[in-house]
């Protein structure tokens, strides 16, 4: 059960993704070129998900387990702290150089797009970095 | 300089009404599974699975990614899948995507983790994140489309 409300999940996220336009990076680009021709449609979408979103959180907030029974595993730290900050303007550059983000890159690749496979498989490979440095400065 | 909004491609209701299904979708999955909807986390958990299987929970993640990589082909059953507008080049998108990788996973989440659902729980890290983020991606557009673009390729497009 667990399986199918998480691929359900996916699958609303990837639709969402697909009906908005956000898996046209040419969208998200339009958007991102603020002194260009500027598509303010990301802004909407993000507007539409919160006021969705916010509603759900606020009630899960109350639950100690999920309706499955699972635990409740949303992140809890507060602090603002370097990784942070840096990881944000990488992720916000690199935003910017495709008008990818991970999500659309997912349904970009899934879509049998060869740009979607190559996107993904640097991205992987961005985050296997990650992997490998963390562990060589905090070894588990 | 001064905004202009591009009146033709601004799609404010297609944008509100996928923005609602993402919430969704963000609502299935922490009222169900009770985990956040964040597709960097969700992907770096799965690949963080590989350096330590046990400690990470593979199942619900591989099915939430498996949902994301079929949606296309869902919407392809009702209605021909719109035709993305990719400029980037072959060694764009892998330097694009090194950057997104490694820096959505310092930042430890994306546009749908902080952006989307940090934002709705008020997360503080999240609240620094998303300005953050969108500002690079302003200003590396910005750099790419008006500056570089106009530089390198004499004001064609590449």
């Amino acid at each position: 059960m667990k399986m199918f409300t998480a691929l359900s999940a996916g699958l609303l996220f990837g639709l969402g993704l697909i009906i908005s336009g956000m898996a046209d990076p040419g969208k998200v680009l339009g958007f991102l070129d603020l002194f260009g021709a500027w598509d303010p449609s990301l802004a909407f979408v993000m507007l539409g998900a919160i006021a969705v979103a916010s509603g759900a959180f606020a009630l899960a907030a109350r639950r100690s387990v999920s309706l499955l029974g699972l635990p409740m595993k949303l992140p809890t730290s507060r602090q603002i702290d370097r990784p942070l900050v840096f990881g944000s303007i990488l992720f916000g550059i690199g935003w910017g150089l495709a008008g990818i983000c991970p999500g659309p890159g997912i349904v970009l690749l899934g879509a049998g797009f060869t740009q979607g496979a190559i996107f993904v498989a640097a991205m992987l490979a961005g985050m296997g970095v990650f992997e490998i440095l963390q562990r060589r400065s905090a070894p588990t | 300089m001064s905004i202009l909004i591009d009146w033709t491609h601004f799609t404010p209701l297609a944008a509100l009404c996928g923005g609602a299904l993402i919430g969704i979708a963000a609502a299935v999955l922490v009222f169900f599974n009770g985990r956040l909807a964040g597709i960097s986390g969700v992907l770096g958990g799965l690949l963080s699975a590989a350096w330590r299987p046990l400690a990470a929970e593979t199942s619900w993640r591989a099915a939430f990614m498996v949902g994301l990589l079929l949606a296309p082909w869902l919407f392809r059953v009702f209605t021909p899948l719109p035709v993305p507008h990719i400029e980037a080049t072959t060694p764009l998108l892998i330097v694009a995507g090194l950057l997104v990788g490694i820096g959505t996973r310092y930042a430890s989440g994306c546009t749908s983790g902080h952006g989307v659902c940090g934002l709705s729980r008020v997360s503080p890290r999240s609240l620094v994140a998303t300005p953050l983020f969108m500002a690079a991606g302003f200003f590396t557009t910005y750099l790419v489309r008006h500056l570089l673009v106009g530089y390198l390729f004499g004001g064609g497009s590449p």
